[in-house]
C-alpha cells in the first residue's frame, strides 16, 4: 500500500533511515519524559496508594474494586448485546421495508376500483416519505442525545423501565437505523440481475428481498456491520449520563472513594482498547476472507458471460 | 410551545457554542489527522509506529474515555490548557479565553479523538490512488516528499472529501457530550437545563434542540450524498 511512495531503500537511504529513526525514537522518548512522566511523577501520580488497588493483588482493595469492574464490564456488555441484537432486528425489518415501498412506488393498482388504488398509493408513499424522514432524522441526532432525550422523554409518558432499557432503546433507536442504511446501500449495491433472476423465477417482490437480496447484502456488508458493532460497545459507555451502571460509571464510582482519577480512567481505556482492537481485527480479517471468496467465485462467471449492464453497478 | 419564543435565546446560543466547538475542533483534527496520516505513511519505522500507535488508541477507546482523561490527566500534567487562549480567536470564540478551563479540555478530547478518524479518511483516500501514479512518480526520481507534494495527494483528495465528510458529521454529532463534561451552555447542556432545571415541558425542547442539530448535520449528509454519487457517475 504506502511502499508504493517510495523505493527500496540503498545502502545510503537505509543509513539515513536509521539515523533518523534513532533520532525520532530519542526526541519522542525525552519528549514523552519530559512532557508526561516528570509533571506526574511530580504530583505523584505513579505512587502505589494510587495505583496499587488496580495492580497490586496483596492491597486490600484490590479484589473489592476488580468485583466491581467486572460489574462494570458485564453490564456494558449486556447493553451492548441487547442494542446489537435489537439493532439488527430493527435495521433489518427497516431495510426490507423502504426496499418494498420503494418497489410499491411505481404500482398502479390497476385491478382495483379508483378510490382504492388511490388510497393505497397514498399510503404507500406516504410511509415512504416517513420512514425516510425517520431515518434522516435519528441519523442526524447525536447518540447522546437520543439517550437523554428517551430517559427523558419516556417517563413524560409514564412509560418508567429501568435504565438499561433506556439506554438499550436509546443505542438501538440510531444503530438501527445506521445498520439499515448498511443493509439497503448492500442491497442496492447489488448487480441488477440478481433481481431480475429472481423475478424471472416467479418469487414475489418480498420474497426477492427476503431470500435474494438480503442473505447477499449481509454478507457483502458483514465488515461494516462489525464496525458498527465496536460503535455500539464504545456508545454504551455513554450510559454514565443517565446513571447506568457501565464500566465508566463504576470507574466514577471507584474515584469517589479511591480518588485516583488516572489510574482508573487508564485501566478502562486499556479494556476498552484491548476488546475494541480485537474486533476491528476481525472486521479486517473477515473482510479479507470476503474478498478473496469473491474473486475466486467472480473468475469463471466474468469470462464466461459478459454483464454490460451492471459493470458500473458493481460494487 | 411558549419556550421557543421566551427561550429562543438560549436554543440560539447552543447553537452557536456547538458550532464554534465545532469549527475549531474540525480545524484542529484535520492538521493533526493530516500530521498523523503523514506519519503512517512514513518511511521511518519509529515514525509509522507512532501513527499506528495513536489511530489505534484513539479509533477504539469511546470518548466519554478521552474527554474523562483530558478533564483530569491534563490538571495532573500542571496544565490548564491556557496554550489555547490565542489572542486573535478568544475574540471571536469567546469560550477560549474564560477561566474555567472546561471547553478547553473538550476541545483538545474532541480533536485528539476526531484526528485518529481524520487520519484513516486520508490514508483510505491515499490507498485509493492507483499505485501506477505513485510508481510513475518514483520512476521519474520524485522523492517521497515530493511524490506525496506533486502526485498523490492532489488526487487522494479527491476520493478524502467523502470519508472526511462523514466523519466531520459524526463530530458534530460527538459534539453533543461536551454538555455533560461541564462546558455550560451547548445546546445538549441547554436541553438539560431546560427540562430539569427550568421545568419547561419535554416534548418542544426536544424538537427545539433536535433542529438544532439537524441544522447542522443533514444538509452536510445531503451534500456528501451528492457529491458520492457525483464521484459514482464520474467513475463509471
Amino acid at each position: 500500500m504506502s511502499s508504493v511512495l517510495y523505493d527500496v531503500p540503498g545502502p545510503r537511504q537505509r543509513r539515513l533511515t536509521l539515523i533518523i529513526s534513532l533520532l525520532a525514537t530519542v526526541l519522542v522518548a525525552v519528549g514523552a519524559y519530559y512532557l508526561i512522566y516528570l509533571p506526574l511523577d511530580e504530583k505523584g501520580q505513579f505512587s502505589m496508594d494510587l495505583w496499587g488497588p488496580l495492580i497490586d493483588p496483596s492491597n486490600e482493595n484490590f479484589t473489592l474494586v476488580w468485583e466491581r469492574i467486572w460489574v462494570g464490564i458485564e453490564n456494558t456488555l449486556i447493553a451492548a448485546a441487547l442494542a446489537i441484537v435489537a439493532s439488527l432486528i430493527i435495521g433489518t425489518l427497516l431495510a426490507v421495508l423502504r426496499l418494498q415501498l420503494k418497489s410499491l412506488a411505481g404500482r398502479r393498482y390497476a385491478g382495483l376500483s379508483a378510490p382504492v388504488a388511490y388510497l393505497l398509493r397514498g399510503l404507500g408513499s406516504g410511509l415512504a416519505v416517513l420512514t425516510r424522514v425517520c431515518v434522516e432524522v435519528f441519523r442526524g441526532l447525536p447518540v447522546v442525545i437520543t439517550i437523554f432525550f428517551v430517559a427523558r422523554g419516556l417517563p413524560e409518558f409514564g412509560v418508567t423501565l429501568e435504565t438499561l432499557w433506556y439506554l438499550v432503546i436509546g443505542l438501538t433507536v440510531y444503530n438501527g437505523v445506521v445498520i439499515a442504511e448498511i443493509l439497503r446501500s448492500g442491497m442496492e449495491g447489488l448487480p441488477f440481475g440478481q433481481r431480475e433472476a429472481a423475478v424471472a423465477i416467479g418469487l414475489s417482490p418480498f420474497q426477492t428481498t427476503t431470500l435474494i437480496l438480503l442473505p447477499q447484502s449481509f454478507r457483502i456488508m458483514l465488515p461494516a456491520l462489525i464496525s458498527q458493532l465496536v460503535v455500539v460497545l464504545k456508545d454504551t459507555s455513554l450510559g454514565f449520563i443517565i446513571s447506568y451502571e457501565e464500566t465508566l460509571n463504576i470507574g466514577k464510582q471507584i474515584i469517589g472513594v479511591l480518588s485516583n482519577p488516572i489510574q482508573v480512567y487508564f485501566v478502562i481505556a486499556v479494556l476498552f482498547i484491548l476488546v475494541n482492537y480485537s474486533l476491528s481485527k476481525l472486521a479486517q480479517y473477515v473482510q479479507k476472507r470476503l474478498a478473496r471468496g469473491r474473486k475466486t467465485a467472480n473468475l469463471p462467471a466474468a469470462s464466461e458471460v459478459a454483464a454490460p449492464i451492471d459493470a458500473g453497478a458493481a460494487v | 410551545m411558549s419556550v421557543w419564543v421566551d427561550k429562543f435565546d438560549v436554543f440560539a446560543g447552543g447553537f452557536w457554542l456547538t458550532l464554534q466547538i465545532c469549527v475549531l475542533a474540525a480545524i484542529g483534527a484535520l492538521v493533526l489527522g493530516a500530521v498523523v496520516a503523514v506519519l503512517r505513511i512514513s518511511p521511518v519505522p519509529p515514525l509509522r509506529a507512532l501513527g499506528t500507535a495513536y489511530v489505534t488508541i484513539f479509533r477504539n477507546m469511546p470518548l466519554t474515555v478521552v474527554m474523562f482523561f483530558s478533564a483530569f490527566a491534563l490538571p495532573a500534567l500542571g496544565s490548564n490548557a491556557d496554550f489555547l487562549r490565542i489572542p486573535g480567536l478568544e475574540l471571536v470564540f469567546t469560550r477560549l479565553g474564560t477561566d474555567l478551563p472546561y471547553f478547553r479540555f473538550a476541545l483538545i478530547a474532541l480533536t485528539l479523538y476526531t484526528a485518529a478518524f481524520v487520519c484513516e479518511a486520508l490514508r483510505a483516500g491515499i490507498n485509493a490512488v492507483s499505485p501506477g501514479q505513485a510508481e510513475a512518480a518514483r520512476s521519474l526520481g520524485l522523492t517521497f516528499t515530493q511524490n506525496l507534494r506533486y502526485v498523490v495527494l492532489p488526487q487522494s483528495w479527491k476520493a478524502s472529501i467523502v470519508p472526511l465528510g462523514s466523519v466531520i458529521i459524526a463530530m458534530i454529532k460527538n459534539s453533543a457530550l461536551i454538555g455533560f463534561f461541564g462546558v455550560v451552555g451547548d445546546l445538549s447542556q441547554s436541553a438539560d437545563q431546560l427540562t430539569s432545571a427550568e421545568g419547561y415541558a419535554f416534548i418542544p425542547v426536544a424538537i427545539g434542540i433536535s433542529i438544532g442539530y439537524l441544522i447542522m448535520t443533514v444538509p452536510l449528509g445531503a451534500l456528501l450524498d451528492r457529491i458520492e454519487r457525483r464521484q459514482a457517475v464520474a467513475a463509471r
